[in-house]
């Protein structure tokens, strides 16, 4: 009867374990795999001109993706200088301030809004920007992306920021300091290097988010000026060549691809380091 | 010195009395953590609170500088003076800037040396920068750390032994030039090396400024303390000299608790 038992247990073991490896070396294959994929496509189509060429007309070979390149850049900035601070203030408010039912009240509605998928706020941003202004434009992306980043912005900071021992907030406040002067001098710069990363890690995030791109940036076959006229991006550049009846084209999609990924893998590596090095004020 | 029955009458301004406590109730939420407390701090002494664990004499020393504020659900009923003036009356940073506070574990800001000391000025508005650098020095060398550190201002906090933390954490109190000083357990986290250096540098500070020590060790407040208060169960059984506390207490439970029956 023992015998029986201690078989079977040992057998369920067995096949559990088995699963379980098996599955993890899936998860991580998965990722090797699109890696692997992505640098045997797309390093070969890189070239130089694609850093510093415009697409070329349909038809014609070569060029690259230079104002793709700048345009991500520009909307992520916009996406950061709207998402970060308005974020980052709702969790000052929602750590330092709020009283329980109210942050219960206020994490739930941000985890909602994490929640709304990406194109649907591309409608709002549609809604919010390009149909008043009449045209698509670099802020109206900057501006969906930013609302994308805000329930990351406020779930780091708040976490970041409770993190933080309440003997710091007890000793401010001794000397004289008020509760905004202890947040802003004590508190948050306690909590700087993992608030930089955390929003490192948001932006990484957004970065490759299309859909809300397709209609409040739209793209752009040239150089974009200002902020106010439609322009090119990585993840959209990708999405129309990939669909477009080109093999040249494909080929400049992956390349595409490629440096997206590249440039959202040293974002992540670089928060983490950041976060691993701890605090920046114990540094100095 | 007055005990537990004084008068409750609101006492006068009085040169050698700091601080005057009258009938202090203190709760958090439901529970009440201090039964009227009636008790005078003099002017340049050091006093000294000891009792038992949950006795209440931390929560009276945070009832001082309005410390307990900060904390959700509680309350303070009674009358409290600085100076003959309202405590609770007062603009609250005001009360933190005179009424300075050291606390159990060393806390020291994620910041250099020189800010942390710095730092209560600076919020109070002093920005000058021979000023700052001066009132630095003079409070590190209060606080007896000066010679070990004049070297490296500029480097973290963090990067001091555990018993250099709290002087540090003394001598940003001290910056700000405060009236009153309460410290809560200061050296419980500390060897025994590091305590006789915070003792004497308090001992050398009493002239400056008052010093209000809560303690666990009993040999400290012996050696430290003008006064003691013993707290029991939120109560304040009695407070007199130190010596007469020691050596011929008033009440049993005091005696009870010095000679080490119970505690």
């Amino acid at each position: 009867m023992m015998m029986e038992i201690s078989t079977t247990r040992r057998f369920v073991n067995g096949f559990m374990l088995t699963l379980s490896g098996l599955c993890t070396v899936l998860v991580v294959s998965v990722l090797f795999f699109i890696l692997g994929y992505l640098l045997l496509h797309g390093a070969s189509s890189l070239n130089w001109d694609f850093f510093t060429k415009l697409p070329k007309p349909s038809g014609e070979t070569g060029g690259g993706m230079a104002n793709a390149i700048a345009g991500s850049g520009k909307v992520l900035l916009l996406a950061t200088v709207i998402g970060v601070p308005i974020g980052f203030l709702a969790g000052v408010f929602l750590a330092e301030y709020s009283g329980k039912t109210f942050a219960f009240i206020i994490r739930y509605v941000v985890d909602l809004l994490n929640g709304v998928p990406s194109i649907v706020i591309g409608i709002v941003a549609y809604a919010l920007v390009v149909r008043p202004m009449k045209h698509f434009s670099a802020l109206a992306g900057g501006v969906a992306l930013g609302i994308m980043m805000i329930p990351i912005a406020v779930r780091t900071t708040e976490e970041f920021l409770r993190a933080v021992p309440n003997s710091l907030r007890e000793g401010a406040m001794a000397l004289g300091a008020t509760k905004a002067k202890t947040i802003f001098t004590v508190v948050v710069p306690a909590a700087i290097s993992g608030l930089t990363s955390g929003m490192m890690l948001n932006l990484a995030r957004v970065a490759g988010e299309t859909a809300p791109l397709l209609f409040t940036a739209l793209g752009n076959q040239f150089w974009s000026a200002g902020w106010l006229a439609p322009i090119a991006t990585l993840p959209v550049m990708i999405y129309n060549y990939a669909i477009a009846p080109a093999e040249d084209l494909h080929q400049q999609a992956w390349a595409a691809g490629f440096v997206l990924l590249t440039l959202v893998l040293v974002i992540n590596v670089t928060a983490r380091l950041i976060i691993a090095r701890g605090p920046a004020g114990q540094r100095r | 010195m007055t005990e537990s029955n004084a008068a409750a009458e609101t006492p006068r301004a009085d040169a050698n009395l700091k601080l005057t406590a009258r009938n202090i109730n203190f709760f958090y939420g439901q529970f009440q953590a201090l039964h009227g407390i009636n008790l005078d701090i003099p002017t340049n002494k050091v006093t000294a609170f000891i009792g038992p664990s949950g006795c209440g004499k931390s929560t009276f020393l945070r009832t001082m500088n309005r410390m307990n504020e900060t904390l959700r659900n509680t309350r303070v009923e009674g009358d409290l003076r600085l100076d003959g003036e309202n405590l609770f009356d007062m603009d609250v940073t005001d009360v933190r800037r005179r009424v300075g506070m050291v606390f159990q574990k060393s806390n020291p800001f994620p910041k250099t040396i020189f800010d942390n000391v710095a730092y209560g000025l600076r919020v109070n508005g002093i920005r000058g920068k021979s000023i700052l650098s001066d009132a630095v020095e003079r409070s590190l060398t209060h606080a007896a750390l000066w010679t070990e550190v004049k070297d490296k201002l500029q480097k973290p906090a963090s990067a001091l032994s555990g018993g250099q933390q709290q002087r540090l954490c003394i001598a940003r109190a001290l910056a700000v030039e405060p009236e009153v000083l309460l410290l809560d357990e200061p050296c419980s986290a500390l060897d025994p090396i590091a305590t006789l250096k915070i003792e004497e540098l308090l001992f050398q500070i009493k002239d400056i400024t008052t010093i209000v020590i809560v303690t666990h060790n009993m040999q400290q407040a012996a050696r430290l303390a003008d006064f003691t208060g013993f707290f029991l169960l939120g109560k304040l059984i009695e407070i007199d000299d130190t010596k007469k506390i020691f050596q011929n207490p008033g009440k049993k439970e005091t005696e009870d608790y010095v000679t080490g029956r119970f505690g």
